[in-house]
């Protein structure tokens, strides 16, 4: 496989970018020029050829580097990964289903030979070989969702399904749009939507969690999610709010086109197999305002969600303040011209 | 309720009659490849073409949810059931193919409990088979209380036994024998789910047991089988388009639609996203809404349907599509 993994940085001197081919495969996750929050969901089946949709969990030419910004806030934070102690059996399918699925779509990189219960497992870009016996702890350096999730990009959340409820029991969570495990640990899908503006009231949650308790093992689904981001920061968690919310003060009509970004998340949902529990890997991409503005279509479109966006919107978001820069940067990409349908680049 | 599981084509690789009442079918891949894991008290949907009839019935899995080499059921016939019983008794034997849908668990266990109390009545002992097999296997604390109407028809009683010992306990309603719910429920430690499967009778009986001695309604659990999707044809009119065609019972509407090369809107195709939202120009019959996006009103209204989930028994449908 062509790809080659590179070498960079999601802190002090951030040396994050994106290729050109990473640029032309970025998941834009506007199909219109206006944006509200909406029940997107769909089904998670395999999309176009070099599309992050392609494959099943993808791996990108951030992979290593994110894997190594994983270590260092896991380091700094060991709360950034929990699992109640119900959710092991979770872990597990996690682990099997991450496995199984990166095995079989990237056989270059991946390897995994079952014998039973005896398991052998391959990471070659992360330099990994184990081998352990499913189901028991014991063989493996830490638990089975902290083992596999420190091998794959995104934020993963697992939740217990009871009582007609999905409750958030199991995470690991290191590159968060501002929201925090170790306080939404245990809470069920309304209590940790509660801060969410607007989608209350437009039905949106109740809508949503009878979906995601309907999903089946076999037929995963998926949505997008976006907000913003000064420099490409993964953790923009709340813990360390201290050390990057001040950078919002620091955005200038010079610097918005190098340091804002587009953060989306592509959000899946599994069910698993032996625990019966629905995994939630939130799988974060950047883009800077630049490197989007190479796409004429992505900026003209961006410019006009933007600007139309209800401040409320904004606010949750973390941009209102920012808000007029970000338009006045983007107003120079927009002639007025219509977008086609859809969210592909022209 | 969804779009419906994936399907899984599987052989038949044995059948074993158990009793006089119940019959074991133990199912593998067509592929010879594995099945999926499975969570104790899941149940797969066995498609059954039966002479023209289609059905799909629920049965529980009642293997170790470990063993991926198969799956196995077991069917007690209802001679005065929908068919579906009979239909597996008289027309399934070894070699055969059919088509079951991934697991589906509507009757999980609690994994934070710290004992699991299971009440089974006759064939509603299939879940706890792999529930008490997965917490074996997990060292989960469990206790079974089994009633049949006597030992013949007491199936897997024994190897219950066999391997579980004291935390199994049998009842024969011809011997007189009964369950001494109150006293049970009593003596639980603090911390247990109680768990019931069997007739609808004895599941009334359980849950107001254990309501009136005021456990929690989290804590108690029972099995209850959505109704399977209906699956009966019927003809629906595209207005917009000037086409009639017929949503064939393996369809859902919106295939039926796209089938018809008309163009519909959809995302989810599971009743919650709203976007193949679809106004009713005339409906002489019933629509059977299936979604969550509707409201009570809208749907009493009969003035929008979501191709995706509902269906229609009647006469005439026509859509502004
Ligand atoms: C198990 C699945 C899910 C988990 C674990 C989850 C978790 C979260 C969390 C932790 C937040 C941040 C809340 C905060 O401000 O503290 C959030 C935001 C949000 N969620 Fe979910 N969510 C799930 C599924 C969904 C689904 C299915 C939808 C809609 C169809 C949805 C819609 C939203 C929206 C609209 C926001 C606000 C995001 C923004 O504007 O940046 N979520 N979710
Ligand atoms: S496609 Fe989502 S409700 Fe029908």
């Amino acid at each position: 496989m062509g790809l080659t993994f590179k070498d960079e940085t999601f802190r002090e001197d951030f040396t994050f970018f994106n290729s050109p081919a990473a640029i032309r495969r970025f998941p834009f996750p506007f199909p219109e020029d206006s944006y509200m929050y909406s029940v997107n969901m769909e089904p998670h089946v395999p999309g176009r050829p070099g599309s992050v949709f392609e494959k099943t969990f993808d791996v990108d030419e951030h992979y290593v580097a994110e894997m190594r910004e994983r270590a260092r806030v896991l380091a700094e934070d060991p709360l950034r990964c929990q699992s109640l102690p119900h959710m092991t059996l979770a872990g597990w399918d996690l682990l099997e289903l991450i496995m199984e699925a990166k095995a079989r779509e990237y056989p270059d990189w991946f390897s995994l030979q079952r014998d039973g219960n005896r398991w052998h497992w391959i990471n070659r870009p992360l330099e990994i070989e184990q081998t352990f016996t499913f189901l028991d702890e014991t063989t493996l350096p830490c638990g089975p969702m902290e083992y596999i999730t420190r091998q794959t990009q995104g934020d993963f959340s697992l939740q217990d399904q009871r009582n007609d409820n999905l409750w958030m029991d199991a995470g690991m969570v290191t590159t968060q749009a501002d929201w925090s495990l170790d306080f939404d640990l245990g809470m069920n899908f309304f209590e940790w939507h509660a801060p969410v503006p607007l989608a209350h009231e437009k039905q949106i949650f109740t809508r949503a969690l009878k979906f995601l308790m309907n999903v089946q093992h076999g037929a995963p689904a998926r949505r997008f999610n976006w907000t913003m981001t000064i420099d490409p920061l993964l953790d923009t968690s709340p813990e360390n709010y201290p050390k990057w919310g001040p950078s919002r003060a620091t955005l200038t009509p010079e610097n918005v086109g190098r340091r804002m970004h587009l953060r989306v998340e592509l959000q899946t949902f599994f069910r698993l197999p032996r625990s019966n529990a629905l995994a939630f890997p939130i799988r974060c991409y950047l883009i800077r305002f630049e490197e989007l503005a190479t796409q004429p279509k992505w900026a003209r479109r961006l410019h006009r969600v933007i600007r139309d966006l209800p401040d409320e919107l904004a606010a949750y978001k973390g941009f209102l303040r920012n808000k007029p820069i970000m338009v006045d940067y983007l107003a120079q990409f927009d002639d007025g011209t219509p977008t086609s349908p859809g969210w592909w680049a022209d | 309720m969804s779009g419906g599981a994936a399907k899984i084509p599987v052989r038949v690789a044995e059948v074993t009659e158990v009793n006089a009442l119940i019959r074991r079918i133990r199912f593998v891949r067509r592929d010879g490849g594995p099945m999926p894991a499975f969570s104790g008290g899941a149940h797969t949907v066995v498609e059954m073409d039966d002479h023209g009839t289609r059905r799909l019935n629920p049965y529980s899995l009642m293997g170790d949810p470990a063993d991926t080499t198969g799956y196995s059921i077991s069917v007690r016939r209802d001679d005065a059931g929908r068919g579906g019983s009979l239909y597996l008794h008289r027309h399934v034997v070894p070699g055969m193919d059919m088509v079951i849908s991934h697991p589906v668990n509507l009757f999980a266990l609690d994994l934070r409990a710290k004992k699991h109390l299971m009440i089974a009545g006759g064939i509603g002992i299939t879940p706890f088979l792999a529930q008490i097999a997965q917490l074996a296997a997990l060292g989960g604390r469990f206790e079974l209380h089994y009633a049949t109407r006597n030992p013949a028809l007491c199936a897997y009683g024994d190897e219950l036994t066999a391997r579980y010992g004291g935390r199994v306990h049998l009842y024969h309603d011809d011997a007189g024998q009964m369950i001494t719910l109150p006293a049970l429920l009593a003596g639980q430690p603090l911390g247990t789910h109680l768990y019931v499967c069997g007739p609808k009778g004895m599941i009334r009986w359980v849950r107001s047991t254990a309501d009136s001695a005021g456990w929690p309604r989290a804590a108690v659990h029972h099995e209850e089988f959505l109704a399977p999707p209906p699956g009966k044809a019927f003809d629906v009119t595209l207005a917009a388009s000037g086409k009639t065609l017929t949503v064939g019972t393996h369809q859902s509407l919106l295939e039926a639609i796209e089938a018809a090369g008309v163009d519909a809107p959809y995302l989810c195709r599971g009743g919650a996203c709203g976007q193949c939202e679809t106004d009713v120009l005339g409906c002489d019959g019933t629509i059977r809404h299936n979604d969550h996006w509707l409201t009570e009103a809208q749907k009493a209204s009969g003035q929008k349907i979501m191709p995706c989930v509902s269906r229609f028994e009647g006469r005439s449908l026509v859509l502004d599509r």
